[in-house]
This record gives C-alpha cells, sequence and structure tokens, in this order.
C-alpha cells in the first residue's frame, strides 16, 4: 500500500517537473523563435523532468522520506529511463536534424542519421577503453557500463564549466575590474564607427556607378562564370572589373573595422551600465557576495592542485571538516554530528539548485545530472552514500575525483589565462584620439 | 560619385529572416552566395532613378543600413544600434514568412527606430504597445517585405497572404512577398518592382521636395507619445 503511495507522489512530482521544463522552454530559451518541432520540446522536458526526479530522489533519501524499498525500485528505474534517453534517442535525434539541415542529404535523411547515431555509438564505447572503469564482473550492456561513460563525458565538461565559472564570476562581480568609462568615450567611438560607415558608403556609390555604366555600355558582366569565362576574363581589358576587384578589397578592410567598432562600443556601453549598477545598495551588495564568492574559487582552485600533488582524494566531507577544524580552534562545545548533518544537507540543497540553473543554461543536460550525482556523494557523509553506492554499482568513484580535479584545475588555468590577455587588449583601443 | 544626392533607409528585422540577402539583392541584382550573420551594420548603395521615363527624372543614392540583431537584445546592444538610426529617411521592415514571431516583432522594431530622437540614452521606455495612430502620423515612409515565400506550402498560402496584409495595413505601408534566392521576383516590370520603385520614390519626395518640417522624422507626434496612457481610446 505505501509502495503505491510513494509511487503516486513520485509520479506528481514527475509530472510536475515536466510541466515546469516544458515552461521554461518556452519563455526562456525559445523566445524570439518559433518551435516547429514539437518532439525537441518533449524530449527536453521529459529529461528535464527525470532529471529533477532524481535531486528529488537524494532529497529524499536524506530525509529518509518514503518507503526504502521503494526509494530503491524508483532509483533504478529513474536511471534506466535516463540511461534511455541519453544513449539513445537524444543522439539519434541531435543527428537527425543535423542531417536534415545539410540538403545534400535530405532524400535518405533517416539512414544518414542511423550512421551518424552508430559512429557516435563506437566512440562513446570508445571512450571507456583507456579509463580504469570496466570492472571484470559485469557483462556488457549493464548499467555500471553505461554509467561510467556517462559519467566521464559528463564529469569532463562539469570540470570544465566550472573552471571557467570560477574564474569568470570574480572576474565579472568585483567592480575592481572594471575599466572607468566616461560619456566622452563612448562618443567619441561612436563618431568613429559612423565615420567608417561614411567611407564604406562612398566607395560602395563608387561600385554602384561604375556597375551601373557598366551595365549601361553593355559589358561583360562582372563575375565570370563557369571554365570559358575565367580564360575570358584573363584576356580581356576590363578596368572597370579590376577596379571594382580593389575597391571591393577595401570595403571588406573596411567593414571589419566597422564590426570591431560596433562591438566595441557595446562593450562600453555595458561597462557603462555596470558601473551605474555597482552604485547601487543591489550592486553593492553583489560585489560583496562576489568577493567571497572569489575566495571560494580560489580556495577550490587551490584545493584542486593540492589534490593532485599530493595525490590525495577527498574522504570526509568538507563541511564536517570545517566545523571539527573551528570547533577545535574556538573550543566551543558543538556537537559536531548534529549540526554537519543539516548543513551539509543545505549544503546539497545549494549545490542542487546551482545545478538546475546551470543545467537550464548548459547545453548538455542528462550528462551533467548523472555526474553531479556521483560528484555529490563526495560531499555527503559516510551515512548517505550507502543507497547510492547500492545502486550505481562499483564505480571506482576516486577516479572519478582525480579526473574531475586535473580537468578543473586545467580549465581554470586556462580561462585565467584567456581572460587576462582579453583583458589586456581592451583598454588599449579606447586611447587613441 | 557624391556628387548625386543621397537617402538613408533602414533595413529592420529579426536575426535570419533574410536581410542581408534582400539587400544584396536589391543592390547587385544577384543572389547572396554566403550569407552570414550580420554583426553591426552592413550599408549597400543602390542607384535608383527617381521617377523614371518622365522629363524629372533623376538620379539618387539610396543607402540601405542593414542592422543586425534582435529586439531581445542586452540594452547596451541596443544603445549602440541606435547611432545608426540617426536621420533616417525610410525603413523597410522585413519578416519571414515562415515565422510569425518575426512579423510581430516587427511592431517593436519600428517602435525601437522611430523613438531614437525622443530618447537620448537609447533606452527604450515603451512596453512595445502598439498605437495605430502613431502610426497613422509617422512621417517616415514603410516598405513591409515577406521573404522565404518558396518555403510556404502552396496550400497556406492565402492564410499566410492574408495575415500579411492585415500586417501592412497596420503600418500604413505597402507589403511585398518573396524569395531572396529568386531574381524574378523583383524582376523589372512586375508588380513588385514597381512597389519597390515607388516606396523608393516616396522616400525621396518626402525628403528632398517636401519641405514642411519633415527634416527631423516624425516630430510632430511627440506631444501624443508623452501622453500614452491615454491612447487606447480610440481603439476598435
Amino acid at each position: 500500500m505505501s509502495f503505491l503511495i510513494d509511487s503516486s507522489i513520485m509520479i506528481t512530482s514527475q509530472i510536475l517537473f515536466f510541466g515546469f521544463g516544458w515552461l521554461f522552454f518556452m519563455r526562456q530559451l525559445f523566445k524570439d523563435y518559433e518551435v516547429r518541432q514539437y518532439v525537441v520540446q518533449v524530449i527536453f522536458s521529459v529529461t528535464f523532468a527525470f532529471s529533477c526526479t532524481m535531486f528529488e530522489l537524494i532529497i529524499f533519501e536524506i530525509l529518509k522520506v518514503l518507503n526504502s524499498s521503494s526509494r530503491y525500485f524508483h532509483w533504478k528505474m529513474n536511471l534506466c529511463v535516463i540511461l534511455l534517453i541519453l544513449v539513445f534517442m537524444v543522439p539519434f535525434y541531435i543527428g537527425y536534424f543535423i542531417v536534415s539541415n545539410i540538403r545534400l542529404l535530405h532524400r535518405q535523411r533517416l539512414l544518414f542519421s542511423c550512421l551518424l547515431w552508430l559512429t557516435f555509438m563506437y566512440f562513446f564505447w570508445k571512450l571507456g577503453d583507456p579509463f580504469p572503469i570496466l570492472s571484470p564482473k559485469h557483462g556488457i550492456l549493464s548499467i555500471e557500463q553505461l554509467i561510467s561513460r556517462v559519467g566521464v563525458i559528463g564529469v569532463t565538461l562539469m570540470a570544465l564549466l566550472s573552471g571557467f565559472g570560477a574564474v569568470n564570476c570574480p572576474y565579472t562581480y568585483m567592480s575592481y575590474f572594471l575599466r572607468n568609462v566616461t560619456d566622452a568615450d563612448i562618443l567619441a567611438l561612436e563618431r568613429r564607427l559612423l565615420q567608417t560607415m561614411d567611407m564604406i558608403i562612398s566607395k560602395k556609390k563608387r561600385m554602384a556607378m561604375t556597375r551601373r555604366t557598366m551595365f549601361q555600355k553593355g559589358e561583360v558582366h562582372n563575375k565570370p562564370s563557369g571554365f570559358w569565362g575565367m580564360i575570358k576574363s584573363v584576356t580581356a581589358s576590363a578596368p572597370g572589373s579590376e577596379n571594382l576587384t580593389l575597391i571591393q578589397q577595401e570595403v571588406d578592410a573596411l567593414e571589419e573595422l566597422s564590426r570591431q567598432l560596433f562591438l566595441e562600443t557595446a562593450d562600453l556601453y555595458a561597462t557603462k551600465e555596470r558601473i551605474e549598477y555597482s552604485k547601487t545598495f543591489k550592486g553593492k551588495y553583489f560585489n560583496f557576495l562576489g568577493y567571497f564568492f572569489s575566495i571560494y574559487c580560489v580556495w577550490k582552485i587551490f584545493m584542486a592542485t593540492i589534490n593532485i600533488v599530493f595525490d590525495r582524494v577527498g574522504k570526509t566531507d568538507p563541511v564536517t571538516r570545517g566545523i571539527e577544524i573551528t570547533v577545535n580552534y574556538l573550543g566551543i562545545q558543538f556537537d559536531v554530528k548534529f549540526w554537519s548533518q543539516h548543513i551539509s544537507f543545505i549544503l546539497v540543497g545549494i549545490i542542487i539548485v546551482t545545478s538546475i540553473r546551470g543545467l537550464l543554461i548548459t547545453l548538455t543536460k542528462g550528462m551533467y545530472f548523472v555526474s553531479s550525482v556521483l560528484l555529490i556523494r563526495m560531499s555527503m557523509p559516510l551515512e548517505y552514500r550507502t543507497i547510492i553506492t547500492e545502486v550505481l554499482g562499483e564505480l571506482q568513484f576516486n577516479f572519478y575525483h582525480r579526473w574531475f580535479d586535473v580537468i578543473f584545475l586545467v580549465s581554470a588555468l586556462s580561462s585565467i589565462l584567456f581572460l587576462y590577455l582579453a583583458h589586456k587588449q581592451a583598454p588599449e583601443k579606447p586611447m587613441t584620439p | 560619385m557624391a556628387s548625386l544626392d543621397r537617402v538613408k533607409v533602414l533595413v529592420l528585422g529579426d536575426s535570419g529572416v533574410g536581410k542581408s540577402s534582400l539587400v544584396h539583392l536589391l543592390c547587385q541584382n544577384q543572389v547572396l552566395g554566403n550569407p552570414s550573420w550580420t554583426v553591426g551594420c552592413s550599408v549597400d548603395v543602390r542607384v535608383h532613378d527617381y521617377k523614371e521615363g518622365t522629363p524629372e527624372e533623376k538620379t539618387y543614392y539610396i543607402e540601405l543600413w542593414d542592422v543586425g540583431g534582435s529586439v531581445g537584445s542586452a540594452s547596451s546592444v541596443k544603445s549602440t544600434r541606435a547611432v545608426f538610426y540617426n536621420s533616417v529617411n525610410g525603413i523597410i521592415l522585413v519578416h519571414d514568412l515562415t515565422n510569425k514571431k518575426s512579423s510581430q516583432n516587427l511592431y517593436r522594431w519600428s517602435l525601437e527606430a522611430l523613438n531614437r530622437d525622443l530618447v537620448p540614452t537609447g533606452v527604450l521606455v515603451t512596453n512595445g504597445d502598439y498605437d495605430r495612430e502613431q502610426f497613422a502620423d509617422n512621417q517616415i515612409p514603410l516598405l513591409v517585405i515577406g521573404t522565404k515565400l518558396d518555403q510556404i506550402h502552396e496550400t497556406k498560402r492565402h492564410e499566410v497572404l492574408t495575415r500579411t496584409a492585415f500586417l501592412a495595413e497596420d503600418f500604413n505601408a505597402e507589403e511585398i512577398n518573396l524569395d531572396c534566392t529568386n531574381p524574378r521576383y523583383l524582376a523589372a516590370g512586375s508588380s513588385n518592382a514597381v512597389k519597390l520603385s515607388r516606396f523608393f520614390d516616396k522616400v525621396i519626395e518626402k525628403r528632398y521636395f517636401l519641405r514642411e518640417g519633415n527634416q527631423i522624422p516624425g516630430f510632430p507626434d511627440r506631444k501624443r507619445f508623452g501622453g500614452g496612457t491615454l491612447k487606447s481610446l480610440h481603439y476598435d
């Protein structure tokens, strides 16, 4: 009986998530465009619904809501469905849509998309070989195999994104990095932009006039078509057309310049707005948060380096360790276990919420979620880990942590480099009078 | 070269509707082979014979400013775009016949362009509400062009064309529906070519021949816009 109640609760929540995903799709992602293929929307909402259910199950696990056996059953079922969608349906549809966009292969759409899918499966499988995830006990098509592969890809992506986010976040939030922009700068740049446009226009006028006089004189059309046309254009002297190609090159260069100027002006406007925003209360509040967050990001990068250098994998969950340290330092009588449970629960909640937000912004949804589950395991105290281990089988979790740290570090360092270069290059331009 | 007089016409519309292809077709009488994303603004020039075939025939340069982007852009991008809306003599609104949202967004596009003189900081203060009166009094000639006509199936054509006819009526403008990859839609002598020619003539007239305080586009109806809350009384 309780199983039925539990199932109905799960199903209602799934339907809710489905509706939410659908709405989000309509409102945010596709606000200005019309969706012609409803299949995409359905798949997105379904994936979203099942992913959210997984997180819900984790929370239930911690809170010990619902019957233990029914939880286990739902876990398995959920995992199966998600893997099915991820590995079979989504790549197939992606391939199908890509292929239908290429005009050449329009007729044999289905065939080519199947081929594409098979290629994807092959590489997906090959991905598993260099990594220590194949355990000889289980067969080929077991859940552990699929999860491990999905996990690798997902962890890589997540580490890349986290690395970039860890560096980008303090950069955007902290006003220290904001260059000072005055109205005069913007006006000067706009003037340059309009001047460039005028130059482009005058050159285009010459081209248009030349073309018109050529046309009126009945000369050969400018673009040589076919083999003989090209031979003819080599021998025939057409001063008009030579002139045109010269001017066209100048115009191309000027157009590139105008694009650059446009982007710079937009950049200046954005910076000006941010300066305005940072003077308001909300702005100051976010700036403050930004400082905290940047400290956290720096700490994460540092920890990743230490983990790799000293060949260490995080065993105890960070919150408990942090509380232990503070308790020992301050000498306060503190019921460590009690508080750590609640705090780690909140932490997991925050991770989940930010994961959902991150999910809805990034592209590869499902893999992100599965790998999140794998990594959340690290943040939770020992007693919660049992059920997850039970469901996901024997996967080499240590490997994942190491892999995450490596990729995170690489991504963070490269984005630091990238942002440094971009930041250095920009202030030089507005200085020229 | 610069001895001919010039006229500035904006080409506005959502991303991907075909503005660049259209401009290329209008100015170079050729189909654009490799359309790519327009960043910022790209300009092209068309040589137009005003009042062709009559004794008053005169040649003008028509500058077609193809402004890229979408109505939902960040306000910094909108402010940057606003620099192109100075002293505009005509506006061509382009929408995609296969995409209804692009047609609906045309209201917002026209408001963005017409409001440029009103708000100096370039930040839009309207909520995009449509005001028929404002468009009726608008001094800048508008033209509505629907693209990708070839992708509309025969059976749906009538329904789509009725919808666009209403749209053009709202703007108090002519409309042309075509396919930018096929030059025959604008072949000399076709009704589309005639409409286009008439539009350009109207733009030139407003700019050079009717000088009753119309140098600053749309100026007379600014007061009405300031009292925006009263505007809905006239609605059918």
